[in-house]
């Protein structure tokens, strides 16, 4: 990866492309951060609008004022209590957890085998996971939605959490993406094992998952993530008020005759800022699992 | 001992067979839908009440969860599963594709017989009949109105009792109640509208059942197949309509967050809807001082309004079994009683479908309801084959005129030409 | 089971080799169900109902066979159609949203890579977009863009401009719903471009220095050939992103129209409408399958250029 060099050691990494170039570095340096700043700004002012507009009274709403003359929390109180959103929090949060569960324990387990089985079929059996990510999930809805209407087992899964989550409890990029760390644990740990009267089952809970941990957790708070703000399946999955997840309840907040900007700037501020908050804190984590995963797709 | 035990199963079917229908004998349930609307659902829960105890033999399970938005869908899960109502309420505008789809039935010539129902309800329901057959029923109809803010007449030196009586009228109030922000007389400056012409809403209505006949024309030929509003009266009657975006520069949709909500929020003097946005008024802005009165008269001297209802079709499921068949049929009956028109009236706000119950005394004295119950004297009803396809052929055109800067006349052609290629395609794959 | 079972009386234990392969099918088995049943089952199923004349609400669902690909067809060939207006929008938001997103996170990159002091914070800020919600924020992007009362038109009075009507017009609507879907993006591009430059071996710049190359010729003949692999991961990634757009559009237009004058409306959006709204499900099949066709076409392209650079 990066090359050990006398100047790596000894200076930081911004300084090692700078030498000899002073005069024209603190220039470059200085444009550099201008124009950083003034990016970042635009970057948050929408969310400094959605938060202030969050607490606007609705007269406020249609004047021309940045932030509101008189603050209220009277909005916060109309959406908690007299909306669903509540419950479209407990089912966003409800799919998300179970998705992420099932995604971290069967990509792992399948990129296991991958990694470290020979079996007949192995190859035709990887290559019809794959095949699976040259397929649109948008060309899948229709179907999805016919198979949800009349199921084999149940009566139906429209306006269920499995429903909801089905299309993505086991991922075929994540499954990918542990073999190719699977690969990484070493034969000799998973033979000994053997030798111990280790399970099959046991060597791969015991040995392979706590090695392959910084992997299982990236792909974790992606699928977290991506599932919390799905959008197009749950749309179609759900009808009911009580079942929606948190995109499609504030998609449905406007309706023919109504657009109330208030409640839906406070709905968007409480499904966004506790994301904030975890990615602020995960920050490093998720910034290195992004470079992590995505070089190797 | 192998006999022995088929004649045992086959004893056990036959008992529980027996089992199934006595059950049915002393209980059929049938399932209602209908969409998410609050005083609809209570007024609903009202009749079923009242029916449950005059047919103590019959369940009515009322499915109201669902929103307007997702309806059709939710329809259209349950269907390939045999689950899903008995009866079930749909804009009248939508019958023609769930008829389409096999998923209605016709309603049966008794009760509902075309003798019946003709010298009983509203003439705008004879629009569910369509193949020889009715396929649904109201319980109540809308009609639209003109809303008008008087606060705004008043500020403006108009009489705020007196609102606009014919289509002139309309234009010179709005010019007058129309404010803007500077010196610049365009849309982006209006911080108060006149009117604001908003085909997305009711003015697709307005503009195909009054405008063009006041104007002289027809929108379709009578037997709904053929579309003529792409004539002169047609084309005269859109450039009425769009001028005031255009010319008059008195509001557009576009602004202050649509024109239905600058009306409900105070900000426009003069609107065109349905008696149902008296309730959005009541609940998003009680302090509108605004008044309703019937449509403007045209140019010919006419009067002419547009009538919709949500109406009650029988289902393909229920067909298919005689009990709750005649459950769904009883209970259709019951909803579409003028006691029923009535009990709608009082506790919805939408107009009674049958006539004796529509010509209420209290109901035209009524400033609010009775210009939208005097409508219904002159009322038309659209005959659509695919009601949002066709209002977008009409939003198109609209918005060809004044973004896209195309003439009246050819913005109508267009929108005439794709409308009528929706009707053939419809009757194409009827025939 | 049965096999298994004789032949472990015979010998006792399996071998380690048999017992593994046993192992690797019980392990799979969901997985295979589920590939096969969610995945792989719903593709054909797909195709096959492009060719039927599909109807949830109905009975019968009739056979047409390519009746619905010939309407595709002659949607695209009228002088105007929504269809063709997706097909058309949609090729437009990839054509201007990828280089203008791939452009921007480049830039950005660069001189984050080139600062320490704050670089942390910088990240954050860059890289928050795109964990929220789209619709969350297409709303509020949707509320920015209005005329009067949003922050926009607000600025452009302040700063004494003409005010803009942005979603309102066609001529605006699709660059306003783009510039939404860049900036909630960008982020993302930014790390995989920066985490490219990390791995650029350091000696290559020193080198590039003791022969006293400009930074222009630094980035144009080190940087850029060396970032080729970051650069091609993106442009595929990016490009099927924008041809499956959907959310910002159905929360930033007229009730979800894709309007005004189709000027926004995509390829996804129009197949939902026709799907879930009017039920024309043979026909909305038929819109994916060539969905479908556009992304293999992408994803072919990727794998033979990058094979070409490995050979």
């Amino acid at each position: 990866m990066e090359s050990v060099t006398p100047s790596n050691i000894f200076k930081d990494r911004g300084a090692a492309s700078s030498v000899g170039r002073a005069g024209q570095d603190w220039k470059y340096k200085f444009f550099s951060y201008l124009l950083l700043t003034m990016i970042s700004f635009t970057m948050i002012v929408p969310f400094i609008w959605m938060l202030s507009t969050s607490f606007k009274p609705e007269k406020e709403i249609l004047r021309r004022n940045v932030f509101p003359v008189e603050p209220t929390l009277e909005n916060y109180n109309e959406v908690v209590y007299r909306t669903d959103l509540p419950l479209w929090y407990k089912n966003s949060f409800i799919v998300a957890v179970l998705s992420t569960v099932s995604v971290a324990f069967f990509d792992a387990l399948a990129g296991f085998v991958f990694a470290k089985y020979e079996f007949p079929g192995k190859r035709p059996i990887f290559i019809l996971f794959l095949t699976s990510l040259m397929v649109p999930t948008e060309m899948l809805l229709i179907p999805w939605f016919i198979m949800s209407s009349n199921p084999p087992i149940g009566g139906t899964w429209v306006d269920t959490y499995w429903g909801i989550a089905f299309p993505g409890v086991i991922t075929a990029a994540g499954i990918f993406l542990m073999r190719q760390f699977m690969q990484g644990v070493p034969d000799e740990l998973l033979d000994a094992g053997r030798i111990d009267g280790v399970s099959e089952f046991g060597l791969f809970w015991r040995v392979a998952v706590p090695l392959s941990l910084p992997a299982i957790g990236a792909l974790c708070i992606f699928n977290f993530l991506g599932n919390w703000n799905a959008f197009i399946w749950p749309l179609i999955a759900t009808t009911r008020s009580e079942m929606f997840t948190l995109p499609v309840g504030i998609q449905q907040f406007s309706s023919e005759a109504d657009t109330p900007w208030n409640l839906i700037m406070t709905g968007a501020s409480l499904s966004v800022l506790p994301l904030l908050i975890v990615v602020i804190i995960f920050q490093r984590y998720i910034i290195e699992g992004i470079a992590l995963t995505g070089l190797k797709g | 001992m192998r006999k022995l035990l088929a004649i045992l199963a086959l004893g056990v079917i036959v008992l529980s067979l027996g089992a199934v229908a006595g059950a049915q004998d002393d209980m059929v349930e049938i399932e209602y839908w209908q969409y998410n609307f609050g005083a609809r659902v209570d007024a609903m829960n009202m009749l079923i009440e009242q029916f449950e105890a005059e047919n103590p033999g019959i369940k009515v399970v009322h499915n109201s969860d669902i929103p307007y938005a997702d309806f059709r869908t939710e329809l259209a899960a349950s269907a390939p599963a045999g689950v899903g109502p008995d009866v079930v309420t749909l804009f009248y505008g939508w019958i023609p594709a769930f008829v389409d789809a096999g998923y209605l039935v016709p309603l049966p010539e008794d009760p509902f017989s075309e003798e019946f129902i003709l010298e009983t309800f509203s003439p705008m329901v004879a629009n569910s009949k369509f193949e020889g057959s009715y396929w649904a029923i109201p319980t109540a109809v809308r009609s639209l109105a003109l809303f008008w803010n008087k606060d705004i007449f008043e500020a403006a030196g108009l009489d705020p009792e007196s609102p606009p009586a014919t289509l002139d009228d309309v234009v010179e109030m709005a010019l007058a109640t129309t404010v803007y922000d500077g010196d610049m007389q365009d849309v982006l400056s209006i911080t108060q509208q006149g009117h604001a012409p908003a085909l997305a809403s009711q003015d697709h209505h307005w503009f195909r059942e009054v405008l063009i006949r006041q104007y002289g024309g027809a929108p379709y030929s009578d037997d709904g197949r053929t579309v003529t509003y792409n004539s002169e009266e047609g084309c005269a009657a859109f450039s009425w309509l769009a001028a005031f975006e255009t010319e008059h520069v008195t509001g557009s949709n576009d602004i202050l967050d649509g024109a239905t909500n600058a009306f409900v929020n105070g900000e426009s003097a003069i609107h065109v809807d349905g008696s149902f946005r008296v309730g959005t008024i009541a609940r998003n802005n009680p302090d509108l001082n605004y008044g309703v009165a019937e449509l403007p008269v045209g140019p010919n001297g006419e009067q002419h309004t547009f009538g919709s209802y949500w109406t009650h079709g029988i289902t393909r499921r229920a067909n298919d079994d005689p009990a709750r068949l005649e459950a769904a049929v009883k209970f259709l009956q019951f909803i579409t009683t003028p006691e029923a028109g009535t009990l709608w009236v009082n506790n919805v706000g939408e107009l009674p479908a049958q006539l004796s119950a529509a010509s209420d005394e209290m109901i035209l004295a009524d400033p609010i309801l009775g210009p939208f119950s005097a409508g219904l004297a002159y009322s038309h009803a659209t005959f659509f084959v695919d009601e949002s396809a066709q209002r977008q052929v009409l939003i198109d055109a609209f918005d060809n005129i004044r973004l896209g800067g195309m003439d009246p006349c050819e913005a109508l052609d267009e929108a005439a030409a794709l409308e009528q290629e929706l009707i053939d395609n419809f009757w194409a794959d009827r025939e | 089971m049965q096999r298994k079972h004789t032949r472990k009386s015979s010998s006792f234990h399996m071998t380690l080799a048999r017992k593994k392969i046993v192992w690797a099918y019980i392990f799979l088995a969901i997985p295979i169900v589920f590939f096969a049943y969610i995945r792989i089952y719903p593709t054909f199923f797909a195709f096959q109902m492009s060719l039927h004349d599909y109807n949830p609400l109905a009975a019968e669902q009739p056979f047409v066979g390519f009746e619905n690909y010939e309407k595709v067809y002659e949607e695209l060939s009228k002088r105007k159609s929504t269809t063709k207006a997706a097909f058309r929008n949609t090729i437009s938001y990839v054509a201007l949203g990828v280089p203008i997103q791939l452009f921007l996170a480049l830039a950005i990159a660069l001189m984050l890579n080139e600062i320490r002091f704050m670089s942390t914070l910088y990240r954050i800020l860059f890289f928050l977009p795109f964990v929220t919600s789209t619709i969350a924020i297409a709303w509020v992007f949707r509320m920015l863009y209005q005329p009067r009362f949003g922050l926009f038109n607000i600025i452009l009075q302040l700063l004494s401009l003409p005010q803009q009507p942005f979603l309102t017009r066609p001529q605006q609507a699709l660059p306003s719903v783009l510039a939404l879907v860049i900036w909630q993006g960008m982020g993302f591009a930014v790390i995989i471009f920066l985490a490219g430059l990390k791995q650029i071996p350091r000696t290559y710049y020193e080198a590039a220095e003791v022969d006293g190359a400009s930074r222009w010729h630094t980035f144009r003949f080190i940087t850029l050939p060396l970032l080729n692999p970051s650069i091609v991961y993106l442009l595929v990634l990016q490009t099927i992103s924008f041809l499956r757009m959907f959310a910002p559009v159905i929360a930033m237009t007229e009730q979800g129209r894709g309007g005004p004058l189709d000027s926004t409306v995509t390829v996804v959006l129009q197949t939902y409408r026709e799907a879930f709204q009017s039920f024309n499900m043979g026909y909305a099949s038929s819109l994916t399958v060539v969905l479908f066709a556009m992304i293999l076409g992408v994803t072919i392209i990727q794998l033979s250029v990058t094979s070409r650079r490995i050979n």
